[in-house]
């Protein structure tokens, strides 16, 4: 793995301080300072929200939600860095020289998946429930569904990947309804190489 | 646009006819007949169209023969046989006519073979695929074919240089530029002909497919630049004329795509009108594109390029607009005319070949372009892939680049350019043709027969078909999403950036303008895979339950014990003068039995299988309009019942009816209003019950709610004759209802508990049944049912009712007794009575109004209509049921002013 990369594995024990020259997280800590505006040395719930795109898109509350897990009010550079490495695509080299005993990276296949998980499931009990399921559809079929056809939509889908047959889908059950799709390239984004 | 080519494709073929025709016409045109001629042959008059006709005929026949067997066809691409049946005919014209004829004509084949090739791949081109790979596909096709042009025309001018060219090959380096600037793109047509038979995955085919369409514009500015240096001579070419062929090549392309769009955009914007002329649509889809195309070559831009933007641009648009059955019908004709396109294509291209008079033959030149077009194609590819892949999430590996080289087919479009050269501009011209020839018969057929198991020995990766669900559309809308939102983050305005951004504005600004209000809703995908899905069950279930409708469905263990007049009464009853029942929904507390549940499925199987009697034949001859004919209905109400059953399945989860309480309620009354007449208005005979239940302000509601509804859904049907929105429409109600059947067997309180074989009855499964049905029928009011498929379903419905009527079994189960007391003073069901009240439809409505108790009708019609479909055919022996329809809506409307 050359300079370029940054290193995951080592970065949540690294203090948050500047990173190497000439690395790509070098660009994401110019990023981090910008979106910081006063200086503060963390991001806070605030200074996402105004990023103007991140407003209009339907799921960017829940985006924003993301960076800040159990409750924290602020995210470091390191933490920032986290949550964006979801997203790094998956090198086909890696794999073949990954160190067994070390975690399962950030970009993994199951972790892509966890991530989206959790923008569903939103009261964290590790299922989405019908209800669940209704809001996130509501967010993103077009005001001109009723809200009975949404209903139905929301019982179907909820159905469709229910297999105990308790009307919710767990993680297990949410990758099993994806595991046709290519998950490592659709949730990958090239420049965070 | 085939008939307005015919007479054009003919032209140039009728003069060759003229030879032989005096053969064929005897008599005609000698002296003048000196009387009525009984017998008159005049092949003349027809001879054009004619022979383009049975050239096609012949193709097609030719095409039916190939597939007749599979194993031919497995192996061998259908472009390669037409094009040796084209050789073979050829040379059998040659034999006979002792000169070749019927060649492929550019003109012909730029104007009307190309456009229906091109307008099909751009309409039905992925165009998210097609976005996705957009660079990749732009450098292939731009840098791709200059690179190829070049290198190919310099070292053929090299190995000319060499000596190994003949010398009576007199071409200079400009020459050998042109054509390698016109043997050097790859060919749309050839290859859309191989790779649809390979299955290669969707990424590689989209790249190779991609760049031979949008490499037109190159190829037609490299051959046009190279083609006036030719003309001017090499040694009047001023620099200028070289940054003007740069900068041709800018304004070709970009004006090509321009034209496309700005077509594109009248098309999808003329769609919205067409509300009330649906026959047209198909053609304005033709007629719009075939426009753009005719356009852009008028202004020499890249018309191929026009043709695809305008395809790709405008099908979202005009797939929303025009009606489910224009959309099949552009979809086959447009299919049709590709096929037909590029089988004439291939054939002409052989019987072209076995003119000797056009060409001559170089063995150095033709072995050293095979060698050159392949050696640069698998170079070029090479070199760009590894400067790609630097850039690509998802890297192209070495097979793929090895498909890609070696997928580079060349076709008709090379051999037209060629034949368009000058001969006394360019010398050597003739050579050049016989190496097209060779080029084009070698990659079709060569690479064409060996692709396939190439692909196969290679192990590329095949595309796979899965059936899409809603959870892979939801979650791919929201990868897109979330990808969209990252970039934001991270403040890189990537491609999921620029994506989502136009994503927007097509919502805010363009569909709106583009698309008809009602036409919106289809438009969003994850409702439109909900919706397929739906119609692909309902349609599988429906072919199981048929089955069980005809063998358990008329086997019912209870079919003897068959009465229950009062109890179908009652229900009648109850539910007509409910309608302020929905307060009552909450109120009844009855534990439903075993039985009772096996009865709601049979029902709710019956009303799914049921849907198949319907009548076929609807003599229509109008021109303008087409009829809804049984399948579209049949599809419609599949999908009703579909839904229907579906909340049925999910109603032990609906406890959260509340908020739309008020509304089903009054459509309910609103619908029975519309059955019969307005049951406030009940006069005589019987006096309507249980009123306490209904106060006055709920019958004012009701009046309201209908006539709004009323004109809502008129409107709603007008507007949208196609049905799609209708559907939706219906569904809601359907949905609706089902919450109110929900509700009727989820919520017990008890508080005011009407009688109690009523009580019973409404609990009853097909209570929520019949209010459906009614809204079936309403909207279906021509179903007929065949004789021994009636008979079957009295019985098991009897059956049905008998089974399910708790407190009240012992009295109706004898049968043919009188009903039992508390149903004494109901209207009889009709299946029992020999009165039939259908009648009533027929009359105007004051007399309806005057002649017939209101209460009867109230109370019967509803089940009338449950029981319409069996009774179909009897009375369209009064009336037919679109006059009922149109009277039922009359006394509908006065019903609603009461």
């Amino acid at each position: 793995r050359g300079p370029r990369h940054f290193n995951l594995e080592l970065l949540p024990d690294a203090p948050p301080g500047v990173p190497k020259e000439g690395t790509d997280l070098l660009r994401l800590y110019h990023r981090f300072r910008a979106l910081d505006r006063n200086k503060k040395g963390y991001l806070s719930r605030v200074d996402l929200q105004q990023i103007g795109a991140l407003a209009v898109n339907p799921l960017g509350e829940r985006i924003i939600d993301s960076f800040f897990p159990d409750g924290n009010l602020r995210v470091d550079f390191p933490g920032f860095v986290r949550v964006l490495a979801h997203f790094r695509p998956v090198d086909d080299d890696d794999s073949g020289m990954r160190d067994p005993k070390q975690p399962e990276p950030l970009n993994s296949r199951m972790n892509k998946l966890r991530f989206v998980f959790q923008l569903y499931d939103l009261d964290r009990d590790g299922k989405i429930s019908r209800h669940e399921m209704l809001q996130v559809l509501r967010l993103m079929v077009g005001v001109q569904v009723t809200e009975e056809q949404l209903e139905s939509i929301t019982d179907r889908t909820v159905q469709e990947a229910d297999e105990d047959g308790d009307g919710a889908v767990s993680f297990l059950e949410f990758t099993k309804s994806l595991e046709k799709m290519d998950i490592e390239q659709k949730m990958s984004i090239r420049i965070l190489k | 646009m085939l008939l307005a080519s015919l007479p054009l494709l003919g032209l140039p073929l009728a003069g060759a006819a003229t030879t032989e025709a005096p053969t064929q016409e005897p008599g005609s045109s000698g002296e003048p007949p000196p009387g009525l001629a009984l017998f008159r042959w005049q092949w003349h008059e027809v001879e054009a169209p004619y022979l383009v006709a049975l050239w096609i005929l012949v193709a097609s026949l030719a095409k039916i023969v190939f597939h007749l067997s599979r194993k031919v066809t497995s192996l061998v691409p259908e472009s390669c046989l037409l094009i040796l049946l084209g050789l073979v005919l050829g040379g059998i014209v040659l034999a006979v006519a002792k000169k070749a004829e019927y060649q492929l004509e550019p003109g012909t084949f730029f104007l009307f073979l190309l456009p229906p090739i091109v307008l099909d791949s751009g309409y039905f081109m992925p165009s998210r695929l097609f976005f996705d790979n957009l660079g990749a596909i732009l450098t292939y096709a731009v840098v791709g074919t200059l690179w190829n042009a070049f290198t190919t025309g310099a070292a053929l001018w090299g190995l000319q240089q060499a000596g190994l060219v003949a010398p009576r090959v007199q071409a200079s380096l400009l020459d050998f530029l042109l054509f390698g600037s016109l043997i050097s793109a790859v060919d749309p047509v050839a290859v859309l002909a191989v790779f649809e038979e390979v299955h290669v995955n969707d990424t590689l085919f989209i790249i190779v497919f991609g760049e031979s369409l949008l490499n037109d514009a190159v190829t037609v500015v490299l051959y046009k630049v190279c083609n006036s240096f030719v003309e001017m001579g090499s040694a009047n070419v001023q620099a200028a004329d070289y940054l003007k062929g740069v900068a041709s090549l800018f304004v070709v392309s970009l004006g090509g795509a321009a034209v496309g769009l700005v077509f594109a955009f009248l098309l999808a914007l003329t769609t919205r009108f067409t509300k009330r002329v649906r026959i047209i649509e198909p053609l304005l889809v033709f007629l719009l594109a075939y426009a753009a195309y005719l356009t852009a070559e008028m202004a020499s831009l890249s018309a191929i390029l026009a043709v695809t933007m305008c395809g790709l641009g405008c099908k979202k648009y005009v797939e929303a607009n025009i009606s489910h059955k224009s959309r099949t019908a552009v979809k086959y004709t447009m299919k049709t005319l590709a096929s037909c396109a590029e089988t004439v294509i291939f054939m002409l291209l052989g019987i072209s070949a076995v003119d000797s008079s056009k060409w001559a033959w170089d063995s150095g030149l033709v072995l050293g372009t095979l060698f050159f077009i392949l050696f640069f194609r698998a170079l070029g590819v090479v070199l760009q892939t590894w400067v790609l892949n630097q850039f690509r999430l998802v890297p192209l590996d070495k097979i793929d680049q090895v498909v890609m080289s070696y997928g580079g087919l060349r076709g008709a479009v090379a051999f037209a350019l060629v034949i368009l050269l000058d001969r006394t501009k360019v010398p050597a011209k003739d050579y050049f043709v016989a190496t097209t020839i060779v080029v084009v018969f070698f990659t079709v057929i060569v690479q064409g027969l060996t692709i396939k198991p190439l692909v196969k020995w290679l192990k590329v990766k095949r595309s796979e078909h899965h059936k899409p669900t809603l959870n892979q559309e939801l979650h791919e809308h929201t990868f897109d999403h979330i990808l969209a939102a990252v970039e934001d983050v991270v403040g890189h305005h990537g491609y999921h950036y620029w994506r989502d951004r136009w994503e927007q504005f097509d919502k805010k600004y363009l569909s709106q303008l583009l698309m008809r209000r009602s036409a919106y809703r289809i438009r969003d995908q994850i409702w439109d895979v909900y919706y397929r899905l739906n119609i692909r069950d309902a349609i599988s279930f429906v072919d199981q339950g048929g089955h069980v409708l005809s063998s358990t469905g008329l086997t019912l263990p209870s079919m003897p014990s068959r009465n229950s007049v009062a109890e179908t009464s009652v229900t009648n009853l109850l539910r007509e003068s409910g309608s302020g029942a929905c307060l009552d929904l909450q109120v009844i507390d009855t534990v439903r039995s075993v039985r009772d549940r096996e009865d709601a499925a049979m029902h709710h199987l019956l009303c799914g299988g049921l849907y198949k009697p319907r009548r076929r034949y609807k003599a229509s001859c109008s021109r303008h309009f087409i009829s809804e004919d049984a399948q579209e209905r049949q599809d419609k109400e599949i999908f009703q019942q579909n839904m229907k059953r579906r909340l049925e399945s999910f109603k032990s989860t609906k406890h959260n009816i509340c908020f739309n309480k008020s509304k089903p309620r009054p459509r309910k009354t609103g619908r029975k209003k519309k059955d019969g007449l307005a049951n406030t208005e009940a006069t005589n005979g019987k006096p309507l019950r249980d009123l306490g239940f209904q106060d006055t302000a709920a019958v004012i509601l009701t009046v309201e709610s209908e006539e709004e509804e009323e004109s809502d859904s008129s409107e709603t049907e007008k507007e949208d004759d196609e049905g799609i929105i209708f559907v939706a429409r219906a569904t809601s109600e359907v949905l609706q209802e089902g919450k109110v059947s929900g509700s009727l067997e989820v919520c017990p309180s008890p508080r005011i508990i009407p009688p109690s074989p009523t009580c019973a009855e409404k609990e009853l499964p097909w209570k929520s049944g019949q209010g459906d049905l009614a809204v079936y029928v309403s909207s279906e009011t021509t179903k007929i049912v065949p004789v021994d498929m009636q008979a079957g379903w009295n019985q098991s419905i009897s059956s049905l009712e008998s089974l399910a009527s708790p407190p009240c079994t012992q009295a109706p189960t004898m049968s043919r007794l009188p009903p039992c007391p508390l149903a004494a003073e109901e209207p009889q069901p009709p299946f029992d009575l020999p009165y039939d009240p259908r009648p009533s439809f027929a009359f105007p409505p004051s007399l309806a109004k005057a002649g017939r108790s209101r209460s009867e009708s109230s109370a019967d019609i509803p089940q009338q209509q449950e029981l319409q479909p069996l009774m179909g055919h009897e009375d369209r022996t009064h009336l037919s049921p679109r006059t009922a329809n149109s009277h039922w809506c009359i006394q509908f409307n006065k019903g609603g002013r009461l």
